[in-house]
């Protein structure tokens, strides 16, 4: 009954305030390509700005979806036709590396060039990461650097393995989707790529990973019609089914298989054996 | 989530149907007042009829024991069963078939458990103290109540009825020793030709009861009180109105079989009806009514030592409807028709708390918000042939589930990813029963088939623990009606001072539904053995048969006697769990000068036929003696009664086939009621 009074109270004030607006002021409603994103790095040039996006409030490690505008300050309009392209990179005190990372496009808004990177580690006070952009404006290209912070996940959840194959390869699986996971089947989504070098990255194709997501806290509980994450040539990422019973803490216990199905990490769940070395956490 | 059950407009619309109700009736009443209303003849063919309290000062000495709990009173029947999981809240059976295939209504209410283990049985939200009369009817005779397979309940509650009693009213009390059960109850009513008005209350309170051999069955305690209210007022000289509250509360109650107890099992029934004489000059005692009930159930595991992980399963039921029923007779045909209709809402939650407690709450829905509609036609015509007479019957029901809950549809969607929200179907009952009278002999046969739908839990359940066979269930949306087709034969011989009567029925089950279990999942409750649907059997039987006496030794002594034989296979020749062995009770009644008596012996074979699959162990025989004692004195106009008795004599340490992971019953129990009734 509460929420009944409530839900008159908004009603009867609305029609009273709707009443009194002015009958011409058409709002011209105007989608915001951002919409719902943080903006966590605003980086001020002499004739243009760069706003870097992202779901999360912070770079995390994982995988991040970022989103990058540039605004020329003369036309005070965002670019579209930046040709942006980026390189992050880590600085350790003896050595440096790169991120798996996608290209950047702005083929869904024309104004907002999007990619991801997959970080594998966090930044701290001698070692840090950096992302080199690339761009036009204004038929002219431009090349800046620009230091980001990178931290472990505030959960605390392991979303991102790095690990050496039994084929002496080292891969990087990393948990994309579902970023709010429910009480049903669920759409799984992760990358995958070997890491070639300290610089390349390339997207393995073709592989499978096999998923048995288990509630620790629930006698290592499962739960039925999970499907194995498996290459989709057009995303470039790996799809399955992930089926969670409820909510909670939620291990997804990973195993990953070459073409020939030779298992290259990860192990069964048995009695004997409650986890598999590669896994994802998850809590909902 | 919570408010979206309180908020709940069909109370409204409840309140709107009553005003056109009497509307109505005002109305078709003024049409055909100056007709002479038909004498009618309600006839009641019900297998059995167990009285609990119709003109209680006479009857309660012929009870072997007041004030004892509903529960005992349905035990105390030829064709109820109770499976026990404690000492509260016992769960009725008949013709071996439980809850999901009876039809169970109060005062032809229907009214659904909130919990999703059957902890709680709508029996238990009423009290002797409401109630006059369980009508009983076995197979498709239950029909009149509801789709039922098995047979139908119903709970008549107790009402004044416009008798010119004026005030009366009494105070009862009730120990029993076992387990320092205090019983206190009262009653006031008024009532005369115009208005009626009865209002009682009990309060019931129990600790702990000891087995056979002084063993103490922890967590059986139970604290519960019931008040009712229930009024008439006649608004002309073939019309009147009346309306029924009740409120039930029980606390702390103790489940010793099972895993967890229950705090708070809360139910509030109403209802409000209207009564005429006649209808369309034709049919007579029509009688309709417009009835709501909620229920809340709140299990608690606080008090239980190493709990693997501590849950809060709470459950809520609200139900809402109406039923509108006259009879009609021409010559030789009796007919009776009602309308009948519910809508149901049953969610029930489950929130877990991780022993690592940085680790979120892990929550589900047990039963998603599911949402019942029932609307039925039953009709009967009962034909009187001389000294026999055929009973025909038929209902015919549109019933519908829908999970109206998001969440609970998306979970039910990892076992059933192509299952609609909404499955509707039609269920139908039909039935001849054939009554012959032959000298001193009575025949009785009948043939019929009825359907029904499956329970909230069988359709719609989320891993419901099941302690019995210690397995998770998970309902199947898609199961298929169940249908029985059961024939039903008697032969009675009747003399004034001797009775004899040897009865058996069988039931041939279609798409039986019963847990199976799948070994590719993996179990939910920590220590659980395995996960079973709710799944269609082809066929299962069943088969009951029993022969019952009476011998008048003298006026005073009495002596009556039942032995029956259950059977029950699925279509594998297997067992079916939960079927009774041969059983058998007895007892010698003396009535004379006030003063009554009785001593009684009740038991059951070995059970031969148990099924381990279902959890079941062989139960052994046992037989259990058991004696009352009763007087009744006058003071003035009043009278004060007073029993007492001693049940399980020998202190017996046993258990039956219904006692839930064989959970002993009580072992020797002293009672003493006392009950004074001023008129």
């Amino acid at each position: 009954m509460k929420k009944l009074k409530y839900i008159f109270a908004i009603l009867i004030l609305s029609i009273t305030f709707g009443s009194c607006s002015d009958d011409n002021d058409e709002v011209i409603v105007e989608s915001n390509p951002v919409e719902g994103l943080n903006k966590i790095y605003e980086f001020s040039e002499a004739d243009h700005t760069v706003e870097i996006y992202s779901e999360k409030t912070a770079l995390e490690v994982g995988y991040n979806e970022i989103s990058i505008r540039i605004k020329d300050m003369a036309s005070n309009k965002y670019v579209t036709n930046a040709e942006a392209s980026w390189m992050p990179m880590m600085h350790m005190e003896t050595m440096e590396h790169s991120a798996p990372h996608s290209m950047l496009t702005n083929s869904e808004e024309s104004s907002v060039y999007k990619g991801y990177i997959v970080f594998q580690m966090p930044g701290n006070d001698t070692e840090y990461w950096d992302f080199t952009l690339n761009y036009n404006l204004n038929g002219q290209a431009m090349t800046e650097t620009h230091q980001i912070s990178v931290t472990q996940p505030i959960d605390g959840l392991k979303k991102v393995q790095v690990f050496m194959g039994s084929d002496d390869n080292r891969y990087i699986l990393a948990y994309v989707n579902p970023k709010a996971p429910q009480v049903a089947i669920n759409d799984f989504q992760a990358v995958l790529y070997k890491m070639e070098n300290m610089m390349t990255f390339p997207v393995v194709e073709n592989f499978k990973v096999t998923v048995d997501p288990r509630m620790p806290g629930m006698g290592n509980h499962s739960s039925p019609n999970n499907q194995d994450l498996t290459y989709d040539a057009a995303t470039k990422m790996y799809n399955g089914k992930l089926s969670l019973t409820m909510t909670g803490y939620w291990k997804i216990n990973l195993k990953l298989q070459n073409e020939s199905n030779e298992v290259l990490k990860g192990e069964d769940v048995t009695e004997a054996n409650p986890e598999s070395s590669l896994y994802f956490e998850l809590e909902f | 989530m919570k408010s979206s059950i309180n908020v709940f407009p069909l109370r409204a619309i409840l309140v709107g149907c009553l005003w056109c109700v009497l509307l109505c009736g005002n109305f078709v009443s003024r049409l055909y007042a100056q007709e002479t209303p038909v004498d009618s003849l309600k006839l009641v063919n019900l297998s059995e009829v167990v009285i609990i309290s119709t003109g209680k000062q006479l009857d309660y000495q012929k009870q072997h024991k007041p004030l004892s709990t509903l529960d005992e009173f349905l035990e105390s029947s030829r064709s109820i069963n109770m499976v026990k999981r404690g000492a509260y809240a016992w769960e009725p059976t008949m013709n071996d078939m439980a809850s999901e295939r009876l039809a169970v209504t109060i005062d032809g209410m229907q009214i659904f458990g909130a919990c999703t283990d059957k902890m709680d049985p709508i029996t238990s939200y009423v009290d002797v103290s409401n109630l006059s009369e369980a009508q009983i009817g076995s197979g498709q005779q239950g029909a009149v109540f509801g789709n039922t397979i098995g047979g139908g309940i119903n709970l008549k509650l107790d009402k004044s009825n416009f008798k010119p009693t004026g005030w009366n009213g009494s105070v009862e009390s009730a120990y029993e020793t076992n387990n320092a059960m205090r019983v206190f109850g009262g009653e006031l009513n008024y009532s005369d030709e115009k208005f009626y008005l009865n209002t009682d209350g009990i309060y019931r309170k129990a600790d702990n009861y000891y087995a056979g051999r002084d063993r103490e069955v922890k967590f059986s305690q139970f604290e519960k009180y019931n008040f009712s209210v229930n009024s008439g007022y006649k608004l002309t000289e073939d019309k009147s109105i009346s309306a029924t509250l009740i409120y039930d509360e029980a606390n702390d109650v103790g489940y010793p079989a099972l895993t967890m107890d229950v705090s708070l099992a809360r139910a509030v029934i109403g209802s409000v009806s209207f009564n005429q004489d006649t209808l369309f000059g034709n049919l007579s005692n029509w009688e309709s009514k417009m009835y709501y009930n909620t229920i809340k159930h709140v299990m608690d595991d606080t008090k239980r030592p190493d709990v693997p992980i501590h849950m809060d399963m709470p459950g809520w039921s609200e139900t809402a409807g109406f039923y509108s029923q006259a009879n009609f007779n021409r010559q030789k045909n009796h007919f009776f028709f009602k309308l009948d209709g519910f809508y149901n809402k049953s969610y029930a939650e489950m929130t877990m708390y991780p022993t690592n407690s940085s680790e979120p709450l892990m929550f589900m829905l047990t039963w998603p918000d599911v949402r019942t509609k029932d609307v039925g036609f039953y009709a009967e015509d009962h034909i009187a042939f001389g000294k026999a007479s055929l009973k025909l019957s038929t209902r015919l029901a549109y019933h519908s589930n829908s999970v109206a809950d998001d969440f609970g549809l998306n979970s039910l969607k990892i076992f059933y990813p192509e299952m609609e929200r909404t499955n509707t179907r039609f269920l139908k009952s039909f039935s001849a029963q054939y009554h012959k009278m032959l000298n001193d002999f009575h025949f009785n046969g009948g043939l019929s088939y009825g359907e029904r739908a499956p329970s909230v839990s069988e359709g719609y359940g989320f891993y419901l623990f099941n302690s019995f066979d210690n397995h998770d269930y998970i309902g199947d949306p898609d199961l298929k009606t169940e249908s029985s087709a059961d024939a039903n034969i008697s032969v009675t011989y009747k003399k004034p001072i001797f009775e004899i009567t040897a009865a058996a029925n069988y039931f041939h089950v279609f798409n039986y539904i019963i847990g199976v279990v799948d070994n590719s999942l993996s179990t939910m409750t920590i220590g659980a053995d395995g996960v079973k649907f709710y799944t269609n059997l082809d066929y299962a039987q069943l088969f009951n048969a029993s022969l019952s006496g009476r011998y008048n030794i003298s006026n005073a002594f009495k002596l009556t006697g039942t032995v029956s034989y259950h059977r029950g296979v699925d279509n594998d020749g297997e067992n079916l769990p939960l079927i009774s062995p041969v059983s058998y009770r007895s007892a010698v009644d003396f009535y004379k000068n006030q003063y009554s008596a009785s001593l009684s012996i009740a038991g059951s074979g070995e059970q031969i036929n148990y099924n381990p699959a279902y959890g079941e162990t062989k139960t052994a025989a046992y037989a259990i003696l058991s004696a009352s004692f009763g007087k009744r004195f006058f003071i003035k106009e009043n009278s004060l009664f007073v029993k007492a008795g001693i049940e399980n004599i020998l202190d017996t340490y046993y258990s039956s086939y219904t006692d839930w992971n064989n959970i002993p019953r009580m072992g020797r129990n002293i009672y003493a009621t006392i009950s004074y009734s001023i008129n």
